[in-house]
C-alpha cells in the first residue's frame, strides 16, 4: 500500500509492538504527529514538559519493562534536549530508539531554522544513528534501529528523519515483529572459548574464597535464577554494583551489598580477601575499582560479559569469558562442584555481615536512612524505586532491599541529576500496577520538577520522596571531608515551598520534619490513585553517605563513621 | 609501544569516517596515519590505520572498532604477513648546479620526477615508510619545500 513517510513511521512502531512513546511536537515532526493522530490509536503518546523528560521517561520505561523505550522530538533544540537522556541510556546500556525530526533535505547544511547536526552530535553517545533522506529507506531504518537497540549489549539508537521524507509517499509492505526478530544478528554474538571455560570452572572449584560481583548486565540478561543457583550451589557470596541491584535478592544471606566507593564493609573486605573475583555483566568502573593496585589484590579475576571490548579494558583478566552470560552461567552451574572448602568462607561472610551491620545514629531527628527503610517496609519491598543522583541515590541503593531485577531505576554511569522524575513517569507507564517512588534530592528535583505536570496530566500516582537538605548533599559531603569545609556554591536552600509547588502543579504535597510523621506521610501518599505526591522530608544538611572510599584510596580503606 | 597496521572494512556511508576518527579521539588512541579508499565492492570502503601503542591499545582499538555497526571487519596486518606501501610527493629546491645530483638520487630510490621548474623538482616515490624517510633525509640538504604523504596502505600476503 502507498503511505507517506510519517504514516510508515507509525506503522513501523506498531510492527515493533510499541505501545507507549514519550515526546514533544514541533515543526519538523508535524507530519509524524499528524500520522500519530490519524493511526496511532494503539499507541499512548505521553506529552512531557521538556524533551529531556521524554528521553528519561523512555529510558525509565525501558529499564522497568525490558522493552525498547521510544522518544520523539523535533529538529534543533528538540533534538539537543534529548542528548542528556540519550547519553544516560548509552552509559547504562538501555535499549532506546530516539526519533528526531530534521529540516527538509533541500535545506540540509544551510543552517536552516532549527537545524542541527544531531547525528553528528550523538555519534559518541549512541550505539548507532542515521539520518533518513529518502522515504524508501525509512521503514528499514526504523526496523534496524529497534534491532540494534535491543540485541547484544543494548543501547540507544537515533533516527533523524528529514521533514520532506515524512511527507513523501512510497510503497509500504508491513512485516511482523517475528520476521524482524528472527533475522540474523547485526553483529554476531561472541561464542565462549571452550578451553577458557573449562579452566574457569576448575578455578571456581579450586577456589577457597570466591566472590561474585553482579552488574547491570545480569539484569539485562535476566540471570536471576542462574545467579541464585550458582551462589547457593557453590557457596559463593554475591556483591552488586549499583546497576546490578535486584539481580540477586538483597535479603539473601549470601548477599554482601554494594561494592566500591560506597560499598558495604562486607563487600569491600571480601574483595580484599577473596582468591577468585568473578565479575558478571559488570564493567569494572572507577566507582567500583577505586585504586586499581588495592583491588582484589589476592585474587584471580574472572570476567563474564557479552561485550568483548569490556574484557580487559579496565583490569587485567585471568579468565575472560566473552559471550551470552546466561548460557555461560548455565554451563558453569552444570560443572561446578559442591565444595566444603567454601563453607568456612561463607561463614566468615555471615560473621562479617553481623559484625559490620549497617547502622546510622538515631538521635531523634529525621534520618534519610530511616525514610528509605520506612519506604521499604510500607511498600513490602515491592515498589519500583527511581532515583536522582547523589546522596539520595546511594541511600536508596543501600537501604531499600531489592529482591527482583528492574526494581531500581538509576543513572549509574552518567550520573544524571534530574533523571529520576522522567524515569519514574516512564516506569509507571510500563508498570501501572506497581508503586513507583522517585527518591530525590532537592537539587535534582529542581532540575526537572516540570515533569510533575506530566505526572498530573496522565494521572500517574508516582511518589516523590524528596530528601530536602537545602544543599547539594554529595558535593557538600566532599567539601566537608576533602575540601576543608569550603562550601563553594553548594547551598541551595531558599524560599521554595515544595508543598505549594506540588499543589501548583496539581499534585499533592506533604511536609515531614519529624521521624514520627514519616509512616503516616508514606501511607497517605500510597493511598493516592490518580495524583502524584511530593513528600518533602526536611533532613539535616550534614547527613552523610557512608561508607565512602576517599579519592585515590583502595576500596579496603573506606571511611565508615 | 610500537606501530601496528590494521585494515578496517566499513560500509561506504557518509559519516563512517567521522565515526571511526571520533572513536580514536574519544578513547585517546594515538594514530600515526589513516588512509581510506573504496574496495572492489563500491559499497565497501577500506580504512588502513597505523596505531601507535602497546598490545593493550591495539586490542582495545580493534574491539571498539568492531562494535561500530558500520564496521564489517577489522583485520590485523602483521609486518611479516603483509605488504605495506605509502605514496609521497616531495618538492625540493633545485638549481642548475645540483639538479642532476638530485636526479641521480631519484633513480637510486626508484622514484619519478613528476614536475620540474626553474627552481624546484617534484618527486613521486612509493614504498615502505623507512624508504620514504630515507629519501627525505637525503633531500634535506637541498631544501625541502613541501612533503605530501598518503599514509600507509597494506594488504595481506598470499591468498
Amino acid at each position: 500500500m502507498k503511505l507517506t513517510g510519517a504514516q510508515i513511521l507509525i506503522e513501523c512502531l506498531k510492527e515493533q509492538g510499541v505501545d507507549t512513546v514519550f515526546g514533544y511536537p514541533g515543526g519538523s515532526v508535524l507530519n509524524i504527529y499528524d500520522a500519530l493522530y490519524e493511526r496511532g490509536q494503539d499507541i499512548t503518546h505521553v506529552l512531557t514538559s521538556h524533551e529531556q523528560g521524554a528521553s528519561h521517561a523512555a529510558d525509565g520505561y525501558a529499564r522497568a519493562s525490558g522493552k525498547t523505550g521510544v522518544c520523539i522530538a523535533t529538529s534543533g533544540p528538540g533534538a539537543t534536549n534529548l542528548v542528556t537522556g540519550i547519553a544516560t541510556a548509552y552509559m547504562d546500556s538501555v535499549p532506546m530508539v530516539a526519533i528526531t525530526g530534521q529540516v527538509p533535505t533541500s535545506l540540509l547544511g544551510r543552517d536552516a531554522f532549527q537545524e542541527v547536526d544531531i547525528t553528528g552530535i550523538t555519534i559518541p553517545i549512541t550505539k548507532h544513528n542515521c539520518i533518513v533522506k529518502n522515504v524508501d529507506e525509512l521503514a528499514e531504518s526504523i526496523r534496524l534501529a529497534f534491532k540494534i537497540a535491543s540485541e547484544g549489549r543494548p543501547g540507544p539508537v537515533l533516527v533523524d528523519v528529514c521533514k520532506d521524507v515524512t511527507a513523501a509517499v512510497t510503497e509500504y509492505t508491513p512485516i511482523s515483529i517475528k520476521e524482524t526478530k528472527t533475522k540474523e544478528f547485526i553483529k554476531k554474538l561472541p561464542e565462549v572459548n571452550e578451553s577458557i571455560l573449562a579452566q574457569a570452572i576448575k578455578a571456581i572449584n579450586n577456589s577457597k574464597r570466591p566472590l561474585i560481583l553482579s552488574g547491570g548486565g545480569s539484569i539485562i540478561a535476566d540471570i536471576k535464577d542462574e545467579l541464585l543457583t550458582l551462589s547457593e550451589k557453590a557457596l559463593i557470596p554475591v556483591a552488586n554494583t549499583l546497576m546490578g541491584l535486584g539481580s540477586f535478592n538483597g535479603m539473601h544471606e549470601y548477599f554482601t551489598g554494594l561494592i566500591g566507593m560506597h560499598g558495604s564493609r562486607v563487600s569491600n573486605k571480601a574483595n580484599s580477601e577473596c582468591d577468585l573475583f568473578i565479575a558478571i555483566g559488570a564493567r569494572f568502573s572507577d566507582r567500583v575499582i577505586s585504586n586499581l593496585k588495592r583491588f582484589a589484590p589476592n585474587a584471580e579475576i574472572m570476567h563474564i560479559d557479552i561485550d568483548p571490548a569490556e574484557i580487559g579494558k579496565n583490569i587485567k583478566v585471568h579468565y575472560p569469558l566473552n559471550g551470552d552470560i546466561k548460557a555461560i552461567l548455565r554451563r558453569i552451574i552444570e560443572a561446578v562442584e559442591v565444595n566444603e572448602d567454601k563453607k568456612a568462607w561463607i561463614n566468615q561472610i555471615k560473621e562479617w555481615k553481623e559484625k559490620f551491620k549497617k547502622k546510622y545514629v538515631d538521635d531523634g531527628t529525621l534520618k534519610p536512612q530511616y525514610i528509605i527503610e520506612s519506604l521499604h517496609k510500607l511498600t513490602n519491598g515491592d515498589a519500583i524505586i527511581a532515583t536522582e543522583v547523589g546522596q539520595n541515590q546511594i541511600w536508596a541503593a543501600q537501604y531499600y532491599k531489592y529482591s527482583r531485577p528492574r526494581q531500581i531505576i538509576s543513572s549509574g554511569g552518567l550520573g544524571t541529576m534530574g533523571y529520576g522524575m522522567g524515569a519514574a513517569i516512564g516506569a509507571k507507564m510500563a508498570c501501572p500496577d506497581k508503586t513507583v517512588i522517585n527518591v530525590a534530592g532537592d537539587g535534582c528535583f529542581k532540575m526537572n520538577c516540570n515533569e510533575l505536570a506530566t505526572a498530573v496530566k496522565y494521572k500517574l500516582p508516582v511518589i516523590i520522596a524528596l530528601m530536602n537538605n537545602g544543599v547539594l548533599g554529595m558535593v557538600r559531603q566532599w567539601q566537608t571531608m576533602f575540601y576543608d569545609k569550603r562550601y563553594s556554591q553548594t547551598t541551595i536552600e531558599g524560599e521554595t515551598d515544595y508543598v505549594k509547588l506540588a499543589e501548583a502543579f496539581g499534585a499533592v504535597g506533604i511536609n515531614v520534619t519529624k521521624p514520627e510523621q514519616v509512616e503516616d506521610a508514606i501511607k497517605e501518599a500510597l493511598k493516592s490513585k490518580d495524583r502524584p505526591v511530593v513528600i518533602n522530608f526536611v533532613i539535616d544538611k550534614d547527613e552523610r553517605v557512608l561508607p565512602i572510599v576517599p579519592p585515590g584510596a583502595g576500596i579496603d580503606e573506606l571511611i565508615h563513621e | 609501544m610500537g606501530k601496528h597496521v590494521m585494515g578496517v572494512l566499513v560500509k561506504n556511508h557518509a559519516g563512517v569516517l567521522s565515526r571511526v576518527t571520533g572513536l580514536f579521539s574519544r578513547r585517546v588512541f594515538n594514530i600515526d596515519s589513516l588512509a581510506v579508499g573504496t574496495t572492489q565492492d563500491p559499497e565497501i570502503s577500506r580504512i588502513t590505520i597505523v596505531v601507535n601503542g602497546d598490545s593493550y591499545t591495539v586490542d582495545q582499538v580493534a574491539k571498539q572498532l568492531d562494535k561500530l555497526i558500520d564496521v564489517i571487519e577489522v583485520e590485523h596486518l602483521y609486518k611479516e604477513e603483509s605488504v605495506t606501501r605509502e605514496l609521497m610527493l616531495i618538492k625540493v629546491k633545485a638549481t642548475s648546479q645540483n639538479r642532476s645530483e638530485i636526479i641521480q638520487l631519484v633513480e637510486v630510490f626508484r622514484s619519478n620526477i613528476v614536475d620540474v621548474s626553474a627552481t624546484s623538482l617534484t618527486i613521486e616515490v612509493s614504498g615502505g615508510s623507512s624508504k620514504l624517510e630515507a629519501l627525505i633525509e637525503m633531500l634535506k640538504p637541498f631544501g625541502i619545500i613541501e612533503v605530501v604523504r598518503t599514509g600507509v596502505i597494506a594488504i595481506s600476503r598470499g591468498e
